[in-house]
């Protein structure tokens, strides 16, 4: 089901939330949300779900004006930062709530109940209760909730956020197949723009409650709108006005037409990536991201004076 | 790859209801469960208060004030006030000191004791008054005999009002950051500033939030005091007895009004209470 | 009466009066002078809970049973203490379903409702704290007694409140009135509004979220306000003392019956009654201290 946000406007008091905010979800797609704290990502989330109701503005789901209708008549799918567990129902009773509260035979609940936990791994763990998981393992089991209902739409609040890094990139590869999988249009809010990079189809952008940019990672990544967006997504150099990519900045073991001197400040080995901190002639700093291949064969030393060239920066209109 | 999930092309909708009425219907119940609330809530509080006001200053505050002044009346708010402010400030103390064995003591039959605490609450007033006669009364085991003495008042109230300064106290004193006494124990201080300067200040708004309690409870006690002290007036007749008495002659204005004042007397101390211990949680901490 | 506070005791190990840091480098005599200071004050609070609680009601164990068993068996088979029994038994099956049902009401209103004005509809709930019991009755008497607001309406109708049970069932409602409110209120607010939206994205109404989802969370603080309204009401004297009229067998609840028995020199009659009152008591205190820690278990795993 494709979704349709227009004109959507919240506030809280004096607060705005959400100002004017336009998107459209294709049917089946995996988009994000992301954007800083405060920047009306879980807001928009929420209208979406029916959790709150816009000031202004519809949202359309499947083509229909849901913006009246109250999230327990949605279909939607809604996975909590914290999981939101049922913390006195076993994981098998959490995840046939849906199904229970539609009064389904309790053949076809348990059948299904059954084949959910399988799809995210937690079978065997049908009788435990939440005290007893782990953040990973809760998850999946809001996960398999949100799905045994079969909605139309999935959506999830900073899924990962609450849980270890480790844990996290396991669960990010794990709902993009999820995803690959069952085709349900979904929707996930995040502040980490590498999560967004790396598990997204399309990335919405926001800022102070509106949206900034929206568009596939390669894109929002190579042609950025505004300052927000390049500096929010990918490292960046800032010259003044004007923005550099560090990988963008070529260095070069003897000068060239176009090219300038620096002096290596500090050389950072991250495994395959080296970062170079660099000042320039007129006392700028900046710094320059290289493979280990390239840092070696230039035979890097902190100390050093060396040429660079920087490519054309990319400036924004204010 | 196919989908392990039943194939949605099921008969039957898996979206939740769609009841049009729904949402009506869900409001509707709302309003009617909030009506039930509003209507047991004036049965049994809103309408009684008023009608109780109402009482007093029929035939005006002229007649309020004669009743309230009565030279009994007067005498009977009196030893209820002073009585009750006095116990609250024992409370104060040795509801501290009870808070602070059991949570920073350790002996046998601590859980006992404890436990035991909330006997005044779970106890009839009227059998704390019979158990009290018992002991320090008439036919006291121990000779001490208290029936008809103002000390009598005391003891009864005290008993009444033992669990709210404990009860108050413990749960903060059991949070309290063991940390901060013993930096400043560190810092050189002595056990008797640590307790001064550190945990007091931090047990205050506890100790004064019971204090208020008993207090409130202490003015409106009544089972206790009936048997133990006679009822003497002049002596120890205390406001509640007072009010009952002329309930039974049929005095109803002067007990409406006298009643006023003790309510009064009560929700004013709750509320400065409250504000004041707010104020100092705001300050102190 | 706060259901973190009672049963509260401090883990094993816990610092002793003296903190431990001011017996880093003390002398012999410090630590023997800190031991002292702990004995003593142990002592008195002890002490002072002996005289003031233990003693007086071990007394009624003592005094109910000075002359035998017999005149309690008799005192126990006597009809108006068996109908005094079976009347306070039978108000508090009233008065506590109905004040445990505003009570929840109460804390969903206050915790999950949006309006102005929640403080001072906190203070109205609490105002049965702060008002004498005989003032309580008075108000009801002023209300529905046959001169009262509703008097004429209710003779008109041909129902009796004052001076009648549903007088003392009035009565008992109004005074152990806050206390599932009081104990349910701060659970709904640990508890969050997670759960209950989440079951609604799950399609549940209104109703099924709250029975399937609130409920369970917020039960042990129900339980443990029920167990406090039983206690309250089961005791209650002053209030329903001016509003029955006292009548023997027919509106004496079982605390009135222990002072009709005392005032016409029964003793061992009102020894024996306070002596049910009084293990009907210490069932709740029972019940008090294991839910207690039931609560404070259910509030950690939140």
């Amino acid at each position: 089901m494709a979704i349709e946000v227009q004109s959507v406007g919240k506030r809280f008091g004096t607060f705005t939330a959400l100002d004017d905010v336009n998107i459209r979800v294709g049917d089946g797609a995996l988009t994000a949300l992301l954007g800083p704290s405060g920047s009306g990502k879980s807001t928009l989330l929420r209208i979406i779900a029916g959790l709150e109701e816009p000031d202004e503005g519809t949202v359309t789901i499947g083509g229909a004006d849901v913006t009246s209708v109250p999230a327990r008549d949605r279909g939607v799918g809604f996975v909590f930062q914290h999981y939101a567990p049922f913390k006195h129902m076993t994981v098998a009773n959490n995840v046939a709530f849906g199904l229970t509260v539609r009064r389904r035979p309790r053949a076809e609940i348990q059948e299904r109940v059954k084949e959910l936990l399988a799809l995210v791994r937690l079978d065997g763990l049908a009788d435990r209760y939440p005290s007893q998981l782990s953040g990973g393992q809760l998850q999946r089991m809001a996960l398999a909730r949100a799905l045994a209902v079969q909605p139309d739409v999935l959506l999830l609040d900073e899924p990962f956020g609450a849980l270890d890094a480790q844990v996290r990139a396991e669960l990010r590869a794990w709902l993009r197949r999820l995803h690959d999988e069952i085709h349900v249009t979904t929707i996930f809010v995040t502040h980490d723009q590498e999560e967004a990079m790396e598990v997204a189809e399309q990335i919405v952008v926001m800022h102070e409650g509106r949206i900034e940019q929206a568009g596939t990672p390669r894109e929002l990544y190579e042609s950025p709108r505004n300052e927000f967006v390049m500096t929010f997504i990918g490292p960046v150099n800032r010259l003044g006005d004007a923005f550099v990519r560090p990988h963008d900045i070529q260095l070069l073991s003897e000068a060239s037409p176009g090219s300038t001197e620096a002096l290596v400040q500090r050389i950072v080995h991250l495994g395959f990536e080296v970062r170079v901190e660099l000042t320039l002639p007129d006392g700028r700093e900046i710094w320059a991201q290289l493979t280990r291949e390239e840092a070696q064969a230039l035979e890097l030393a902190e100390g050093q004076i060396l040429s660079v060239r920087l490519p054309a920066p990319r400036e924004f209109a204010a | 790859m196919e989908s392990p999930l039943p194939s949605s092309d099921s008969t039957v909708s898996l979206r939740g209801p769609h009841w049009p009425g729904a949402r009506l219907r869900a409001q509707g119940a709302g309003a009617l469960g909030k009506g039930l609330l509003g209507i047991y809530l004036s049965a049994l509080v809103l309408a009684p208060i008023a009608a109780l006001v109402a009482k007093s200053t029929t035939g005006g505050m002229d007649a309020f004030w004669r009743e309230v002044s009565s030279k009994e009346a007067v005498a009977a708010i009196k030893l209820t006030l002073i009585a009750s402010l006095i116990i609250a400030l024992i409370n104060a103390v040795f509801g501290t000191l009870v808070a602070w064995v059991l949570v920073r003591d350790e002996f046998r039959g601590k859980r006992i004791v404890n436990a035991v605490i909330d006997l005044p609450f779970a106890l009839p007033t009227i059998v704390a008054g019979v158990v009290l006669l018992a002991l320090y009364g008439k036919n006291s085991p121990v000779g001490i005999d208290v029936t008809f003495t103002r000390a009598a008042v005391g003891l009864a109230l005290l008993f009444v009002t033992l669990p709210f300064v404990v009860r108050s106290v413990q749960p903060v004193l059991l949070e309290l950051d063991l940390a901060m006494e013993e930096a400043a124990a560190s810092l050189g201080a002595r056990p008797a500033t640590v307790l001064r300067r550190i945990v007091l200040p931090s047990l205050t708004p506890a100790i004064l939030s019971g204090v208020a309690l008993s207090f409130a409870r202490a003015v409106g006690e009544f089972g206790s005091l009936v048997l133990i002290t006679g009822n003497l007036p002049f002596k120890t007749e205390v406001g509640s007895v007072y009010i009952f008495n002329q309930i039974e002659n049929d005095n109803v204005a002067a007990a409406a009004a006298v009643s006023v004042v003790l309510m009064f007397a009560a929700v004013v101390v709750l509320g400065l209470f409250t504000l004041l211990s707010r104020w100092r949680s705001r300050h102190v901490l | 009466m706060s259901s973190s506070g009672a049963g509260a005791l401090a883990p094993p190990g816990s610092a002793a009066l003296a903190p431990r840091g001011a017996t880093s480098g003390s002398t012999r005599a410090d630590r023997r002078r800190a031991r002292a200071r702990r004995l003593g004050v142990r002592t008195i609070a002890l002490g002072y809970l002996a005289l003031l609680l233990l003693a007086p009601v071990a007394m009624i164990f003592y005094r109910t049973f000075e002359h035998g068993l017999g005149p309690v068996l008799d005192a126990l088979g006597e009809p108006n203490f068996q109908k005094a029994f079976w009347l306070s038994i039978e108000v508090v099956l009233i008065a506590v379903p109905l004040n445990t049902a505003f009570g929840i009401g109460m804390a969903l209103l206050l915790e999950r409702g949006r309006f102005k004005g929640k403080a001072l509809l906190g203070m109205l709930i609490d105002l049965p704290f702060a008002i004498s019991p005989v003032v309580v009755g008075l108000a009801l008497v002023l209300v529905y007694g046959k001169t009262g607001w509703l008097g004429d309406w209710l003779t008109e109708h041909g129902i009796q409140v004052i001076f009648s049970v549903p007088g003392i069932v009035l009565a008992t409602a109004v005074v152990s009135l806050p206390f599932v409110a009081r104990e349910t209120i701060p659970v709904l607010h640990e508890l969050g509004t997670d759960a209950e939206q989440a079951a609604a994205t799950l399609g549940a109404s209104g109703w099924q979220t709250f029975w399937r989802v609130t409920l369970p969370g917020i039960r042990w603080g129900v339980v443990y306000g029920v167990v406090l309204t039983t206690a309250r009401a089961l005791g209650e004297f002053g209030a329903v003392s001016v509003v029955s009229g006292r009548i023997q067998g027919q509106t004496q609840t079982l605390p009135l019956y222990v002072q009709d028995r005392f005032e016409n020199f029964d003793i061992t009659g009102a020894y024996v009654a306070s002596l049910v009152l009084a293990l009907l008591a210490l069932g709740t205190l029972l019940a008090m201290n294991l839910l207690t820690r039931r609560t404070r278990a259910a509030k950690a795993a939140i």
